[in-house]
């Protein structure tokens, strides 16, 4: 069904239904005997389908959908990696999915171990003292850090540390929480290659300063190399490292963001350790720390004691609780298969081979695409443009246009340092020819550029459905089902 | 080339003001709404707000960009543009003809704070 | 300790051994590496300063294979205890269609990324459009976000909108029958923003109406969170509250089960500005805490102050419907530090679990969950009256969940109960136990825990 195209309340026929429950054997009617100022005035309009009709629509949206499973994603900052099957079904072992948050410890042993196991390997692969798994996703744990951060300055009475330094390179979500944790954001200029200018940031280092938050590869993928200069700069100024693991996979067995100097730092388990993305989540993402600001980590604590057994804890010194239970149980699960299906022997090569991965690309289109900064990447890169720019086609016209080959695009327009930013990371998982085939692709889109731009300006043309109108979109909000029915009319 | 009037003044982050007596219209310049692109949404104060020079008192949003508005005078606001709730597209149309508030001003020695239009098109020349 | 070994060749000249995960040949590496120009991976790091590179390698077990992986994860599934659950208190043990998770399991959605190329992404969009509108159809607010990560950072995240909305004011109250752990979720949050925030002490149960107003007449109130039904299970009058609320200029909110909305009075219905709260209810496995599903629907006057994503219905180039995630310029990678919140995520695939099992359901459906599943809760709730060991605390309507009280010693109970495989209810303090009832439990099993106990 290619032209598939109804809403869910448009298959919907009055009387159907697409559910079955046990027979009502109780005598009493509870609801009816509640006062009815507390009842539902007017009954929601849900639909009323029956399963097949349920089961079609979804199956028939789902083919909608592109996917890691459907093709190659070089989405930069992103690490679109392969979702391994396996995870997928140890995540659904029902002694795991029926085990109610509150249940007594002695009943969730396997659960807490899991989690401590986890919070383990995290902290070794990280080089940090502990970890905690509660933050959601990886915003959540840029916050939980700042948080962190915060009641370390708090504890030790220095109440004038109100700011957080963020390159202007840095991806907008670290300036959006330092300002939901309460802070003012600083902003450190970036050199032209998209490092932190070391010149820029000395005078901002003063007494006011809580931290600095930054990733390593920066979001042009290199190596920050004046990371122990900027480390210990920070330090005497009495100020904290935020580390943003959006950029971690490269260094997976090569660099442990605690060893640069890092005291805090957040993990994507959906980046790095595989686990699905979701359509945009469930994520997670755990905080580890340096061993003095443990104490601050939030509420609840798993912990193990003498006797191997595990218990939920709270301490005193918390920042407080910043979830409603332990986070995203089910997605730590996934993560913690990826790490032991991997192990040591494997996870090693993680980075270096996705570092590898994204080298190849960008020496085999570098030709036809303008490459600001030579010199090896890490897990990703930053085009800007095409290299001929007499053509008229923008970053955007190729993203699509990549759309119509059967791939995902690159990130694009991002970082801001250049104005046709095209950021791809290939990830470790993709094979030599996968890369190949884009690659053809790529200076195939470069050739179209050149002989006949305008079929590259008006893509996508082969895709479900075309350009969207996305400023109407915006200026007439329609949000619901009933809000469309209403303009329909 | 974007258009610039003589008969106001405007801020380098791309307010114009035009006084009439101790009223300011405020509105953004030809310059910053082709920069924007569509736009989409204004984000507008309330009557009664006191806005102060130099302090953001809105925004505007396009698609894919938003822009606070920075205000080039001190006062209280008097009126908004409410034609722009519904129509945030006059100011692409027109940016000079659509005002977006208007101030009962409290110090009009501010303006000199301000640029000329000579200026301002230096500025946009840059 | 975890042993494991992995069954890999290690090959003579590299150290790249081959993994399921990683695909590359020796020949595909040394080409690659003669595309680039370089020898070895390693030069390819040679920026990094050597002091920071790390040559250990990681205290972590070795590799297993599927085999040895299922192993190690049914022997910690050993460990736990899957419970006959009669408590609730934030995650409730409500049953969940086949259907939905056979859909879920679709690839196609679960290894999607965010729907930032519409054109290749209509799938996700449409579901997020759809649940939007079911949650909208259920709070009776007018828009929906495309969800929050869980209903503590959603009434946290909302509590921001009041803020954001009233403008001047930074002061917001929350009732102390809103449960505990969102509570503290809020206190963190607004503690480290800046935001002042009030308790209303609870009376008999519920909200004290009367500190509520008199809290309000100081005149800085931004607005209230108010909950339905509350922290004991009481479905709490708010007759003329919102008028009070809007009359002293704040903002009502309100944290709500939204699969109790489908037979309570709605927050639109009682006068809120907003809603929050956790979709868990709507079928999804309790999984020791998640993930669960945030959500946040407000009136449309509020639209610009909600965080999050959010979809919108468009046309395409040719004039066909198509979905597209709009609005944008409120976010965090346009905004900035000027954003509505940081938020860069929604819990998607969880949107789209409450979306198939509100489709199953339909409003009739909901209602019966409700129906069998405050019968339930009512039936246990009379056994435990009638045995004359127990006292209902609060004499107050409610749905699912009730708090009771007793002499009996209900800690060792709740062990004995463990033994024999059941959650008993949560202990309050001051032999305060809080049950709650769903519509997978049996009146066999309601039975068996009221002996259970009352043998005492």
């Amino acid at each position: 069904m290619k032209n598939y195209d109804k809403l869910i309340f448009e298959v919907s026929q009055p009387g159907r239904q697409g559910y079955s429950l046990p027979k009502n054997e109780y005598k009493e009617n509870a609801l009816n005997s509640l006062p009815g100022n507390l009842m539902r005035e007017k009954a929601a309009e849900l639909p009323e389908v029956s399963e097949l009709d349920v089961v079609r629509h979804y199956t028939n949206l789902s083919n909608k959908n592109f996917g890691v499973d459907t093709g190659f994603y070089p989405l930069g900052s992103c690490t679109m990696k392969y979702n391994p099957k396996i995870n997928e079904e140890v995540c659904i072992i029902p002694e795991f999915t029926s085990l109610h948050p509150l249940q007594d410890e002695e009943s969730v042993q396997g659960a807490l171990e899991l989690y401590w196991n986890l919070q383990n390997m995290l902290s070794e692969i990280a080089g940090l003292e502990e970890f905690t798994l509660n933050p959601y996703a990886g915003a959540h744990g840029e916050l939980t850090g700042l948080m962190v951060m915060k009641k370390y300055h708090e504890a030790r009475g220095d109440s004038k540390r109100t700011k957080i330094i963020v390159p202007d390179s840095a991806h907008g979500t670290n300036p959006a929480s330092a300002m939901v944790a309460g802070f003012d954001v600083v902003e450190v200029k970036s050199k032209p290659n998209g490092s932190i200018d070391v010149e820029d940031l000395k005078p901002l280092l003063d007494d006011t300063v809580a931290g600095i938050m930054m990733t390593n590869p920066n979001t042009l993928g290199m190596f920050e190399t004046e990371i122990i200069e900027i480390a210990k700069l920070v330090h005497e100024a009495g100020g904290l490292l935020y580390y943003d693991g959006a950029n971690l996979n490269p260094l997976l067995g090569k660099v442990r963001p605690g060893d640069m100097g890092f005291d805090i730092m957040h993990i994507n388990l959906h980046k790095t350790f595989s686990t699905p993305h979701g359509g945009g989540g469930p994520g997670s993402g755990p905080v580890g720390v340096a061993k003095h600001l443990v104490k601050y980590l939030p509420n609840p604590r798993i912990v193990k004691d003498k006797e191997g057994k595990f218990h939920i804890t709270e301490n005193e010194e918390s920042l407080g609780q910043i979830s409603n239970f332990f986070g995203n149980f089910g997605v730590m699960m996934r993560a913690y298969a990826y790490i032991l299906s991997l192990g040591k022997e494997n996870i090693k090569n993680v980075g270096p081979l996705a570092t590898l991965n994204a080298n190849y690309i960008k020496e085999n289109l570098k030709d036809d695409f303008l490459l600001p900064i030579e010199g090896a990447c890490k897990h990703e890169f930053v085009f800007d443009g095409l290299k001929d720019k007499s053509t008229g086609v923008t970053t955007l016209n190729v993203a699509k246009r990549l759309l119509d080959y059967g791939f995902h695009a690159p990130t694009i327009y991002f970082p801001l340092l250049f104005h046709e930013s095209m950021m791809i990371e290939p990830t470790e998982t993709e094979s030599k020819d996968t890369l190949d085939e884009f690659i053809a692709v790529m200076h195939k889109i470069a050739k179209e550029a050149r002989e006949t731009p305008e079929v590259v300006k008006e893509a996508p043309h082969n895709t479900i459905v075309r350009k969207l109108d996305e400023t109407t979109a915006a200026k007439n909000p329609i949000l619901t089902y009933r809000a469309l029915k209403e303009s329909e009319k | 080339m974007s258009k610039i009037l003589d008969d106001r003044k405007y801020a380098d982050s791309h307010e114009w003001v035009k006084l009439e007596g101790d009223v300011a219209s405020v509105g953004i310049s030809d310059y910053a709404q082709h920069a924007l692109g569509n736009i989409v949404y204004v984000d507008m104060p309330e009557v009664g707000d006191e806005v102060t020079q130099g302090e953001d008192f809105g925004a505007v949003e396009s698609v894919k960009a938003a822009s606070d508005l920075i205000s080039p005078v001190s006062g209280e606001v008097i009126e908004v543009n409410e034609e722009l709730v519904d129509k945030p597209e006059l100011i692409n149309e027109d940016a000079f003809g659509n005002w977006i508030m208007k101030v009962k001003i409290s110090d009009p020695s501010e303006l000199d704070n301000l640029m000329d239009a000579d200026a301002y098109k230096k500025l946009c020349e840059e | 300790m975890i042993v494991g070994h992995a069954l890999c060749f290690k090959k003579k000249n590299h150290n790249y051994m081959s993994h399921k995960y990683m695909p590359h040949s020796e020949k595909d590496i040394k080409e690659m590496l003669e595309a680039i120009g370089v020898e070895s991976i390693d030069s390819l790091y040679k920026d990094v300063p050597e002091e920071v590179i790390y040559k250990e390698e990681y205290n972590i077990p070795s590799g297993m294979s599927e085999i040895e992986l299922r192993r190690h994860f049914e022997e910690l599934a050993g460990k736990n205890k899957p419970l006959v659950v009669f408590a609730g208190v934030g995650a409730y043990d409500h049953y969940s269609p086949s259907v939905v998770s056979h859909l879920l399991s679709r690839s196609e959605f679960y290894t999607a990324y965010t729907p930032y190329q519409p054109e290749i992404s209509q799938g996700t969009l449409q579901y997020i459009f759809e649940y939007q509108s079911m949650i909208s159809e259920l709070t009776g607010l007018e828009t929906t976000n495309a969800s929050m990560y869980d209903g503590a950072t959603a009434a946290a995240e909302a509590m921001f909108m009041l803020v954001a909305s009233s403008k001047k004011r930074n002061r917001v109250l929350i009732s102390s029958t809103v449960l505990d752990n969102v509570r503290k979720v809020v206190e963190t949050y607004t503690r480290v923003h800046g935001i002042e925030l009030t308790e209303i002490a609870e009376k008999d149960g519920v909200t004290d109406l009367e500190v509520l107003y008199a809290e309000l007449e100081k005149g800085d109130v931004a607005g209230v969170l108010l909950p339905v039904p509350n922290k004991y299970g009481i479905i709490e009058d708010y007759t003329g509250v919102a008028d009070r609320i809007h009359d002293a200029k704040g903002y009502m909110a309100m944290y709500a089960d939204p699969s109790a909305l489908a037979v309570l009075k709605t927050p639109a219905e009682w006068g809120a500005d907003v809603a929050c709260g956790d979709g868990q209810t709507l079928g999804m496995p309790l999984t020791f805490g998640g993930p669960y599903l945030g959500f946040i629907s407000c009136s449309k006057g509020m639209l610009r102050k909600m965080p999050g994503r959010i979809v919108g219905a468009t046309k395409d180039a040719d004039g066909k419907r198509a979905f597209v995630l709009t609005l944008q310029a409120r976010e965090q990678h346009i905004r900035r530090e000027k954003a509505t919140s940081n938020i860069c995520s929604n819990q998607s695939l969880m949107a789209l679990y409450a979306t198939i099992y509100l489709s199953l359901l339909g409003a009739k459906g909901l209602r019966e969950v409700n129906e069998l599943a405050s019968d339930g809760a009512h039936y246990l709730c009379d056994k435990l009256l009638n045995s004359g060991k127990f006292k209902l605390v609060y004499n107050k309507p409610f749905l699912k969940e009730f708090v009771v009280s007793t002499e009996l010693d209900m800690e060792k109970i709740n062990k004995k109960l463990l033994e024999k495989g059941i959650m008993g209810g949560i202990l309050l303090g001051d032999g305060k136990v809080e049950f709650a009832v769903t519509e997978k439990r049996t009146k066999e099993e309601i039975d068996t825990l009221a002996n259970l106990i009352l043998e005492n």
